[in-house]
């Protein structure tokens, strides 16, 4: 059940402090305003999939084709967008928001972000090479690669050798990571361990394609509307409940009211036959059979 | 405030630790929780605080040095970590170095540290 991801903003790091006393070490990542732009669907593109928008930007600055894009939906312009491959059965609808309570606690996700850049890297820091040593006669070289290959059989340098050159500001995913927490509220997923890219960059979390889909997580999405028709639902049980409750105590009220007047009919019957008994053992007879 | 930084006071506020001012050279006495198969006991750990490090956030922690059976030992613990039961201080001792790492190289009756003679407690704010 291939369900949509979610557009994130990485906050930061910290440190959560479990029960046991563990320590688990935490990325923050936030969802702000993330919302449905558009569908992608089997009909009109040859594929399922969800446009997600999130964050803000001053509608000037968004060209218009994408104005016009954000204005078709009918949301706010949204900085980061992205596309989300869905089945058809999870498609969410357009204008919808997406909560943190999409993913659940101890869940595992994959997340995907631009890593920091590096620049031109040499081998040592881009592909963990151990150099030349200190000393024994290696002059101003101690960084360097080494040999690149054989002598004149192969005659070249095998592609794919690696070698110095830019580093980083690439696409990485970093998968199982553990959901820690998470808070609606704010918008808040923090998950176990570092996720790739800088503070303020986006990422995109999905669900972990290394482990098995989760039977608790919530198709096609948590939405807000659902959660606000949840809440509204769940007031209106309350509501009906208490009305219920009220309703009852009245019956009640009304029962023992009743019950009262009765006895006391009967009290009074009681008395009345009492008075008549003598004159009247007809009366105390039909009394006997009520 | 950033959002790291609420996220970590609403943490400590919810830990409800109670930490004494303590700094660099103060004996203090640490109850730590073990856990030994499935019974848990308080062990206290008693010794001179050589360090502190990164404050008194959430990420803070502290170095105790005691000297054990003739053995130098080191435990470092985090601040606000749940498994420790009480931070309670001993002694005051004055040092002029917020690391006390010289302590390390020392032995005996150089190793030891005076104790402060007018010690105030810092107002709380």
């Amino acid at each position: 059940m291939l369900r949509s991801g979610v557009i994130a903003k990485k906050v930061g790091m910290t440190r959560v402090f479990q029960e046991d006393g563990r320590q688990v070490p935490v990325t923050v990542l936030q969802l702000d305003g993330l919302q449905v732009v558009a569908q992608r669907t089997a009909d009109k593109d040859g594929y399922t999939a969800v446009q997600l928008g999130t964050g803000t930007i001053k509608a000037k600055r968004v060209s218009r084709p994408m104005r016009g894009h954000f204005s078709a939906a009918k949301v706010e312009p949204k900085r980061k967008v992205a596309e989300f491959r869905v089945d058809p059965a999870n498609l969410i609808g357009v204008g919808e928001e997406i909560t943190a309570d999409h993913y659940f606690e101890g869940q595992f996700v994959d997340v995907s972000g631009t890593s920091i850049g590096k620049g031109f890297a040499g081998a040592m820091k881009r592909h963990n090479f151990g150099g030349l040593r200190a000393s024994h006669g290696v002059s101003i070289s101690h960084r360097s690669h080494g040999s690149t290959g054989q002598c004149q059989d192969p005659g070249k340098v095998f592609k794919g050798k690696k070698m110095a050159g830019h580093m980083g500001a690439a696409r990485v995913t970093t998968q199982n990571l553990q959901v820690v927490k998470t808070d609606s509220a704010r918008g808040l997923i923090m998950v176990k361990g570092a996720v790739p890219g800088s503070k303020g960059g986006w990422v995109t979390i999905k669900d972990a394609v290394k482990k098995p889909f989760p039977e608790n997580a919530i198709l096609p999405a948590a939405l807000k509307s659902a959660a606000e028709e949840a809440a509204k639902a769940a007031e209106e049980a309350a509501a009906a409940a208490a009305a219920e409750e009220a309703a009852a105590a009245e019956a009640a009220a009304a029962e023992a009211a009743a019950a009262e007047e009765a006895a006391l009919k009967e009290a009074e019957a009681q008395i009345a036959a009492d008075n008549a008994e003598g004159s009247a053992p007809e009366a105390e007879k039909k009394e006997g059979d009520e | 405030m950033d959002l790291i930084a609420q996220l970590e006071a609403e943490q400590i506020a919810s830990l409800g630790k109670d930490i004494p001012d303590f700094k660099a050279g103060d004996t203090i006495r640490v109850g730590y929780k073990v856990t030994e198969g499935t019974r848990s006991r308080v062990q206290n750990y008693e010794g001179v605080c050589i360090s502190r490090k990164n404050g008194h956030g959430i990420a803070g922690s502290f170095t105790v040095r005691k000297i054990s059976f003739g053995e130098g030992v080191e435990r470092v613990f985090p601040l606000y970590s749940t498994n420790i039961e009480s931070i309670e201080v001993v002694r005051r001792g004055r040092v002029r170095r917020a690391k006390l790492y010289y302590l390390r190289s020392r032995r005996g009756k150089s190793a030891r540290i005076a104790e402060v003679a007018n010690y105030k407690p810092k107002s709380q704010a």
